[in-house]
C-alpha cells in the first residue's frame, strides 16, 4: 500500500532524511521510534506534503500512485491522514463546519455528492462515541482553547470521521496524561481494521503498551537503522537508544 | 504543488467583476465647481428656493473648510474643478412605470443581479436604483404607499413631500459638517428618501443600488431616512462602478432620524471598483453617514461590508440622544492590492441608559492598508451608558498593514466602556492543517475568513448575507466566504 524507497529530504538546505526505505501493507500497524532530532516528524511532514521540505531523492508510492507528485490536499483525499503533533487553532471556524467541509471535499474528489445533513450528523454522533469525544467541543472553534489532550482527541476524532486508508500519528502521545493516553489509544484501537494501516510515531514505548504494533522501526540520523517486532520497543525502553547509536557509528566508521 | 503564498498572491490579485460600462446618452454638466453649476443643478431638478439657498450655504461652507490631515493615509490630490457635478441618463423625464426606463439601463442592473422588474423581484426587496447621480427606478412603490411608507428618489421627495424634507434635511449631518459633506450639500444630485410613518413596520427590505458609470463625474447622493414613532425599517445599499484609469470621487451623505421606539437597520455592501493591482483608478469613497436616535428607546444599527474602492474613508456614526436608545456598528472591511480603508464609527452617548456595540473586523491582504478609527464618547448626562467594542484585524501575507485608533471620552462616572482587540494572521500552518484534511488553499482561506466575519454577516438580511459571502470569496477566496 505504501512503499518508500530511498527517500531523502532536506529543510532549508539541511539534510534530514537520508535514505528511508519502508514497506507498509494493508491493515498493518507500524511504530517508528527514535531519539529527538532523528527525523521522525520530518518523515510524517514529507508524507503529508508540507512545503518547506524538499525531497531530493527517492520515491513514495501510495496505492500505486506517486504520492510525491500530489498536493497535500490530494494526498488527504487519496486517503493519507496525518494526526498532527501540534494541531493548530483556527478561531472562528467551528469544528463541525470544518469537518463537514473536509468530509465533503474528500467525497467530491471521489465523485460523490455532498453528504446530507442528517447523515452527517448521524456519522458525527457515531464517531464521537467511538472515540469518546466531548460533544461540547463540536461547536467550538477548531482547537481554539482546547487543552492539549482535547486537541489530540480531536485529531483521532477527525481520523474516525475521514476514515483514511493510511493514518500517520505524529507523537500523538506527547503531552498526554495517562488517562488521556488510554482514551486516545482506545480510539485508535477501535479504528484498526484490515483495510487501514497505521504509522505511529513515538518517542516512548509507553504508547505501544496500548497500541500494539506489528513492526517497530528505529529511526536514527535520517535512516531506519533497525526493524523488529514489539519486543524491540521493550528492548529500547530498557537500554535506551545509545546501544543502537553505537553500533550505527561502528558501522559508519568501518 | 502550489504553495500557499502563491494562492494568497493569486487571491490578492483577482480581477474586479463588475468593471463594464454602459453606453447611454448622458446629460453631463461641464466640469467645474461654482455657484452657477449649483444653480444649474437646482434648476434642472426644479427645486424650491429654500433648497437652492441651502445648497449655496453648503458651498460657502465648503469654500472655508480644509481637507483633513488626521487620516492614516496620504490624501491624493483632488482636482475638484476638473469634475463634472451632474450626469444623468438623457431620457430622464418623470418616469411613471418601469416600462419607460431605458432598456440599456435595465440590462445593466440585470447584469449586476438587481432585478428591477417587479414581477421578477420575488425576493420582496423594494429597490431604488441610482445610475450615476440619478435615481432611475423605484420598485414596489404602490405596495409601500398603501402602508404610508414613502420610498422614492430624493428629487421626487423634494417635489412631493417638501415639508418632510425641509424638516429633516441637514439635521443630522449639517451642511458645514466636513468638507465632503459640505460639497455634497452644494451639489448633491439625487439619492433616496424614506419615511416610515408612526407604528408601521416596513414589510420589506428597502434597497438602493448605486452605480457609477460616466467618466470624470463625482457622485454625490444624499439619503435621508426618517423613522417615526414605533416604526421599523431595514435598508440596504449596494454599490458598483466600472473600471476606469482615473480615480472617481464618491462623496455621499446619509442621514437617519429615529424617533421614539423606532428602529432603523442600515446595511451596506460596498464593492466600488478598487483600482487595478497597482492602485490605479478606483473610487475614492469619502462618505458621511450619521444617524440620530432622537427618540427614547430608539435604535440605529449600521452594518457594512466594504470590499471595494481605492480608498474607503467613512465613519457611520450614531448620536444616542434619546434616553435608553441604542446604537450598533458592525463592519467588515477588506483591503488588498493597494487599497486603503480608514473606517470605523463614532458613538455619542448623550441620553441616560444608552447602549452601544461596535464589532469591527478588518482584513488586509496584498499591500492593503486597513485602519479602524473609532470614538466612543459619553456625555455628562448619560447615566449608566454602556459600550462594548471589539476590533479585530486579520492579516493575509506579510506586505499588508493594519492599525487601530480607538478613542474613548467619558464624562460620566457611571459609564461602562469595554474595548477588546485582536490581531491575527492566516498562518501557513493553518492552511497546511486544512490542506492535510483535503481542503485546498483557496477554500482554506475562505473558511478562515468566513469564520472570522461571521458575527458581522449574521447582521445582514439573508439574501444580502449570501451576496456578501460570495463577494468576500470572490475578493479573497476563502478568507470571508
Amino acid at each position: 500500500m505504501l512503499t518508500i524507497k530511498n527517500l531523502h529530504a532536506e529543510v532549508e538546505g539541511k539534510k534530514i532524511l537520508k535514505g528511508i526505505n519502508l514497506e507498509i501493507n494493508k491493515g498493518e500497524m507500524h511504530a517508528i521510534m527514535g531519539p529527538n532530532g532523528s527525523g521522525k516528524s520530518s518523515l510524517a511532514s514529507v508524507l503529508a506534503g508540507r512545503d518547506n521540505y524538499t525531497v531530493t531523492e527517492g520515491e513514495v508510492w501510495f496505492n500505486g500512485k506517486n504520492l510525491l507528485d500530489m498536493s497535500p490536499e490530494d494526498r488527504a483525499r487519496e486517503g493519507v491522514f496525518l494526526a498532527f503533533q501540534y494541531p493548530v487553532e483556527i478561531p472562528g471556524v467551528s469544528n463541525i463546519n470544518f469537518l463537514k467541509t473536509a468530509v465533503n471535499e474528500v467525497r467530491n474528489y471521489k465523485g460523490l455528492p455532498p453528504m446530507e445533513a442528517k447523515e452527517f450528523l448521524k456519522l458525527t454522533k457515531e464517531k464521537q462515541q467511538l472515540v469518546d469525544f466531548n460533544t461540547n467541543l463540536m461547536n467550538r472553534s477548531l482547537n481554539e482553547g482546547f487543552s492539549g489532550g482535547e486537541k489530540k482527541r480531536n485529531e483521532i476524532f477527525q481520523l474516525a470521521m475521514l476514515n483514511p486508508s493510511l493514518a500517520i500519528l505524529d507523537e500523538t502521545d506527547s503531552g498526554l496524561d495517562i488517562d488521556a493516553l488510554r482514551i486516545v489509544s482506545n480510539g485508535v484501537n477501535k479504528l484498526r481494521d484490515e483495510e487501514k494501516s497505521f504509522v505511529v510515531i513515538t518517542h516512548y514505548q509507553r504508547l505501544l503498551e496500548y497500541i500494539v504494533p506489528d513492526f517497530v522501526h528505529v529511526l536514527y540520523n535520517g535512516r531506519i537503522i533497525k526493524t523488529g517486532t514489539k519486543e524491540l520497543a521493550l528492548e529500547l525502553e530498557e537500554k535506551g537508544y545509545d546501544w543502537l547509536k553505537e553500533t550505527e557509528h561502528e558501522k559508519e566508521s568501518v | 504543488m502550489i504553495n500557499s503564498n502563491e494562492i494568497i498572491d493569486d487571491i490578492a490579485n483577482k480581477e474586479y467583476e463588475f468593471g463594464f460600462t454602459t453606453d447611454i446618452e448622458m446629460d453631463i454638466a461641464p466640469p467645474g465647481l461654482n455657484e452657477d453649476i449649483i444653480r444649474f443643478i437646482s434648476a434642472k431638478k426644479n427645486e424650491p428656493e429654500w433648497l437652492l439657498e441651502w445648497r449655496l450655504k453648503g458651498f460657502q461652507a465648503f469654500k472655508k473648510l480644509k481637507f483633513p490631515k488626521w487620516q492614516h493615509f496620504e490624501l491624493p490630490e483632488l482636482d475638484l474643478q476638473a469634475l463634472s457635478y451632474y450626469a444623468a441618463p438623457k431620457k430622464k423625464k418623470q418616469l411613471n412605470s418601469l416600462d419607460e426606463v431605458d432598456p440599456e439601463l435595465l440590462a445593466t442592473f440585470e447584469k449586476l443581479g438587481i432585478p428591477l422588474n417587479e414581477q421578477k423581484a420575488l425576493t420582496g426587496v423594494a429597490v431604488d436604483a441610482v445610475f450615476d447621480s440619478v435615481s432611475v427606478a423605484t420598485t414596489f412603490k404602490g405596495k409601500l404607499k398603501e402602508m404610508g411608507v414613502i420610498f422614492c428618489s430624493f428629487g421626487e421627495a423634494v417635489q412631493e413631500y417638501p415639508e418632510l424634507v425641509k424638516k429633516y434635511l441637514g439635521t443630522v449631518v449639517p451642511h458645514s459638517d466636513n468638507i465632503f459633506a459640505a460639497l455634497n450639500s452644494a451639489v448633491f444630485s439625487d439619492g433616496s428618501f424614506v419615511y416610515i410613518p408612526k407604528g408601521v413596520r416596513c414589510p420589506m427590505e428597502l434597497s438602493t443600488y448605486f452605480r457609477i458609470n460616466a467618466q470624470n463625474t463625482g457622485q454625490f447622493e444624499r439619503t435621508l431616512i426618517v423613522a417615526d414613532d414605533n416604526s421599523y425599517v431595514s435598508y440596504l445599499e449596494g454599490c458598483t462602478a466600472p473600471m476606469r484609469d482615473e480615480n472617481q470621487l464618491h462623496a455621499a451623505v446619509v442621514e437617519i432620524v429615529a424617533l421614539d421606539h423606532a428602529e432603523v437597520k442600515y446595511s451596506t455592501v460596498q464593492n466600488w471598483y478598487p483600482g487595478d493591482k497597482d492602485g490605479k483608478g478606483g473610487i475614492y469613497n469619502f462618505v458621511t453617514k450619521r444617524g440620530i436616535c432622537k427618540g427614547q428607546s430608539s435604535k440605529i444599527s449600521w452594518t457594512q461590508v466594504e470590499t471595494g474602492s481605492a480608498i474607503t474613508w467613512k465613519y457611520p456614526s450614531v448620536i444616542l440622544q434619546g434616553d435608553h436608545s441604542e446604537g450598533e456598528f458592525y463592519s467588515v472591511a477588506v483591503v488588498r492590492n493597494k487599497q486603503i480603508a480608514d473606517t470605523g464609527t463614532k458613538i455619542h452617548h448623550i441620553g441616560k441608559g444608552t447602549r452601544s456595540r461596535i464589532i469591527s473586523k478588518g482584513i488586509s491582504a496584498g499591500h492593503g492598508d486597513n485602519s479602524y478609527r473609532g470614538l466612543v464618547s459619553v456625555g455628562p448626562r448619560a447615566e449608566n451608558a454602556r459600550n462594548f467594542t471589539q476590533c479585530d484585524s486579520l492579516l493575509i501575507g506579510n506586505q499588508c498593514g493594519s492599525h487601530t485608533f480607538p478613542y474613548i471620552e467619558s464624562r460620566n462616572k457611571t459609564a461602562m466602556i469595554e474595548h477588546e482587540a485582536t490581531t491575527s494572521k492566516i498562518g501557513e500552518d493553518q492552511i497546511f492543517y486544512l490542506n492535510a484534511r483535503g481542503i485546498d488553499s483557496e477554500k482554506a482561506v475562505a473558511l478562515i475568513v468566513n469564520g472570522y466575519v461571521k458575527e458581522v454577516l449574521n447582521q445582514l438580511p439573508m439574501e444580502f448575507a449570501v451576496e456578501a459571502q460570495k463577494l468576500l470569496s470572490i475578493t479573497l477566496e476563502g478568507s470571508v466566504g
